[in-house]
C-alpha cells in the first residue's frame, strides 16, 4: 500500500442531477489512509452524496474523484459501503446475507463459509446464523450488516448515519483496525467529534466544504472522553463552525 | 389454536348445513318445480349416479386450466423480466398488455375458435389469454420496487445487470408473483369454462365443464346442472388451495404474508 496515495481525493468537485439545482459544488477534500473522517453538515447539503460520488454510484458533473488513485468504479473491491439501515436479503439467512459480497464477487465456497464464520463470532451472531432477518432484532440485523461490509476485507468504510451500526459495533476495535480509512456522514457534531480524526462541516445550498477541524484526541476513545473538557470544547467548536455553515 | 381450528371448521360446516335446511324448506313452501330448482337430495343422487361422467369432465377442464395457468405463468413471468430489465420496452408495450386485461374474454372466444379449431387447445388459449395479465402486472411490480439501497449494494459489488435481476429482483418479485398466481387461478378456471361453452369439444358427449354444463342445461337436467356447478366450485377451491400451498411453501421462512398473525386481533 503506497502511503503517499490519499485514499480518497476530490479535486473541484461539483455535482447536480439533470436540471436540478447545484447539490455540490467546488468539492476539494483529501483524506489519507487510515484517517476517520467525519462529514456534517445541515440536511440538504450534500453529504449522502458526497459518499455516492466516492463510491461511484453516481459520476460528479464537474471535478475529479480518485480512490486510491484509482477511479472510483475501478476501486469497488476496496470500498465497503454500510447504510443507515440493515439493508438485508429478507430471503437469504444470516450467513448468506454476511458472504452476500464475497458470492457476487466469486469467491469459492470453502473460503467464504469459513470467512462467514469469522465475522459471525465477530459480531456475536453464530447463533442465528441460519435464521432469516425477520426473525432478529434491529440491533442484530445491523450486526449482520456490518459483518457483510467488513467480509470482503475493505480498506475504505463508507457509513452513512451509521449510529445504529456503531453502537453495535465495539469504537475500539474500530480505531485498532489501522489498515481501514472510514469516512462517517452524521448530523450529530457529539458523534463526529467522538469518533473521527478529523471532521468536515460541509455549508448548503450549494454543498460546499465550509470548515474543517481536528480532533486531537488520543485513540482508542472510550465513552469516559465524553466527560472531558477537551472533548466538549472541540464539540463547541465544531457546533459554532455548523451553525456560521448553516448562514453562510 | 387446535380448538380454535375446529370450532371454526364447525362454524363453516354450520352454516353450509343450514343453508341445504333451508333451501329445502324453501323447495317444499314454495312447491318450486324440480327442472326450476332441484332439491339438494337430487343434486347429491345427480353426482352420485353421473360421477363417472361429471369426473371427466372435470378433469378435462381442470387440464385446460392448469395448462392456460402454467402458460401465463412461463409468458408473464418472462415478459415482466424484461419489461422490468428494458424501461423502453415496458413504456412502449404497457399499454397492450392492458388491452388483454380489458378484451371481453366472451367476445374474442368465438374468434379463438375461428383460428385455432374446437378442442383443448383453444380453452387453453382462452384460459391463458384471461390469466396472462395479473401475472404480468404484479411480476413487474415486484422487479421494480427493488429498495435502492440492495441495488447499490449489489453495484458495489461489481454485480452485472444478470446478477441483479435474478438474484435480487427476481426474488425480490416472488410474493407479488403469487399475488399474481393466485388471481390468475381463479380466472384460468372461470376462462376455461367460459372457453368451453363455445368450443367445448371436438367430439360429441366428451368435454369439459362449461361443455357439459350446456349439455344438461338443453336437456333440462338441471339436478345435473347443478352437479356440474358444483364441480366448477370445487375445481376453483382446488387450484386457489394448491396456489395457497405452493406460495406457503416458497415463503412461509422469509416473508409476513405467509406466517400466521403471532398476535391475534383483539375482536
Amino acid at each position: 500500500m503506497d502511503r503517499a496515495v490519499p485514499m480518497v481525493e476530490l479535486a473541484g468537485v461539483s455535482k447536480r442531477y439533470a436540471k436540478g439545482p447545484m447539490i455540490l459544488d467546488g468539492i476539494n477534500m483529501k483524506i489519507a489512509k487510515g484517517d476517520f473522517v467525519s462529514i456534517i453538515g445541515p440536511s440538504g447539503c450534500g453529504k449522502s452524496t458526497v459518499l455516492k460520488l466516492i463510491s461511484g454510484l453516481t459520476s460528479p458533473s464537474a471535478g475529479e474523484i480518485r480512490v486510491d488513485g484509482m477511479t472510483p468504479k475501478n476501486a469497488r473491491e476496496t470500498i465497503s459501503y454500510v447504510f443507515q439501515d440493515a439493508t438485508l436479503l429478507p430471503w437469504k439467512t444470516v450467513q448468506q446475507n454476511v458472504g452476500l459480497g464475497l458470492e457476487l464477487e466469486r469467491v469459492a465456497a470453502p473460503t467464504r463459509e469459513k470467512t462467514v464464520a469469522s465475522l459471525l463470532q465477530l459480531v456475536g451472531l453464530s447463533h442465528v446464523g441460519k435464521a432469516f432477518p425477520r426473525e432478529l432484532s434491529g440491533g442484530m440485523k445491523m450486526r449482520v450488516s456490518i459483518a457483510r461490509a467488513l467480509a470482503t476485507q475493505p480498506r475504505l468504510l463508507l457509513m452513512d448515519e451509521p449510529f445504529a451500526a456503531l453502537d453495535e459495533m465495539s469504537r475500539e476495535r474500530l480505531h485498532e483496525e489501522q489498515k481501514w480509512t472510514a469516512i462517517f456522514v452524521t448530523h450529530s457534531v457529539a458523534e463526529a467529534v467522538f469518533l473521527s480524526k478529523r471532521v468536515i462541516v460541509l455549508a448548503p445550498n450549494p454543498g460546499r466544504v465550509h470548515a474543517q477541524f481536528c480532533v486531537p484526541l488520543p485513540v482508542p476513545r472510550t465513552l469516559s472522553l465524553r466527560e472531558e473538557p477537551e472533548y466538549d470544547e472541540i464539540v463547541t467548536k465544531v457546533s459554532r463552525g455548523l451553525r456560521a455553515a448553516l448562514a453562510a | 389454536m387446535l380448538k380454535k381450528r375446529v370450532v371454526t371448521i364447525a362454524n363453516t360446516l354450520g352454516v353450509f348445513l343450514a343453508l341445504l335446511a333451508f333451501w329445502q324448506v324453501a323447495l317444499w313452501v314454495l312447491r318450486v318445480p324440480a327442472y326450476m330448482l332441484p332439491s339438494p337430495a337430487a343434486v347429491a343422487r345427480a353426482v352420485v349416479q353421473r360421477f363417472p361422467l361429471l369426473w371427466d369432465a372435470l378433469l378435462i377442464t381442470a387440464a385446460e386450466s392448469a395448462g392456460g395457468l402454467a402458460a401465463a405463468i412461463v409468458a408473464g413471468v418472462s415478459i415482466a423480466l424484461i419489461f422490468a430489465q428494458f424501461h423502453w420496452v415496458r413504456r412502449t408495450l404497457y399499454p397492450y398488455t392492458l388491452i388483454v386485461q380489458t378484451v371481453p374474454i366472451i367476445a374474442i372466444a368465438p374468434l379463438i375458435l375461428m383460428w385455432i379449431g374446437a378442442g383443448t387447445v383453444s380453452v387453453g388459449v382462452i384460459a391463458f389469454i384471461i390469466s396472462v395479465a395479473p401475472i404480468i402486472f404484479n411480476t413487474t411490480q415486484g422487479l421494480i420496487s427493488v429498495d435502492e439501497n440492495l441495488v447499490h449494494l449489489f453495484l458495489m459489488h461489481n454485480a452485472t445487470p444478470a446478477q441483479i435481476l435474478f438474484r435480487l429482483r427476481l426474488p425480490n418479485a416472488i410474493p407479488s408473483l403469487f399475488v399474481g398466481i393466485r388471481i390468475a387461478s381463479g380466472l384460468a378456471v372461470i376462462g376455461a369454462i367460459t372457453g368451453e361453452l363455445y368450443a367445448g369439444s371436438s367430439r360429441v358427449g366428451q368435454g369439459g365443464l362449461g361443455y357439459t354444463i350446456l349439455y344438461a342445461s338443453s336437456q333440462l337436467q338441471t339436478d345435473y346442472l347443478f352437479a356440474l356447478v358444483l364441480a366448477a366450485i370445487v375445481l376453483g377451491f382446488a387450484f386457489f388451495g394448491a396456489v395457497a400451498f405452493l406460495e406457503w411453501h416458497f415463503l412461509h421462512e422469509w416473508h409476513e404474508s405467509a406466517r400466521p398473525p403471532e398476535v391475534e386481533a383483539e375482536a
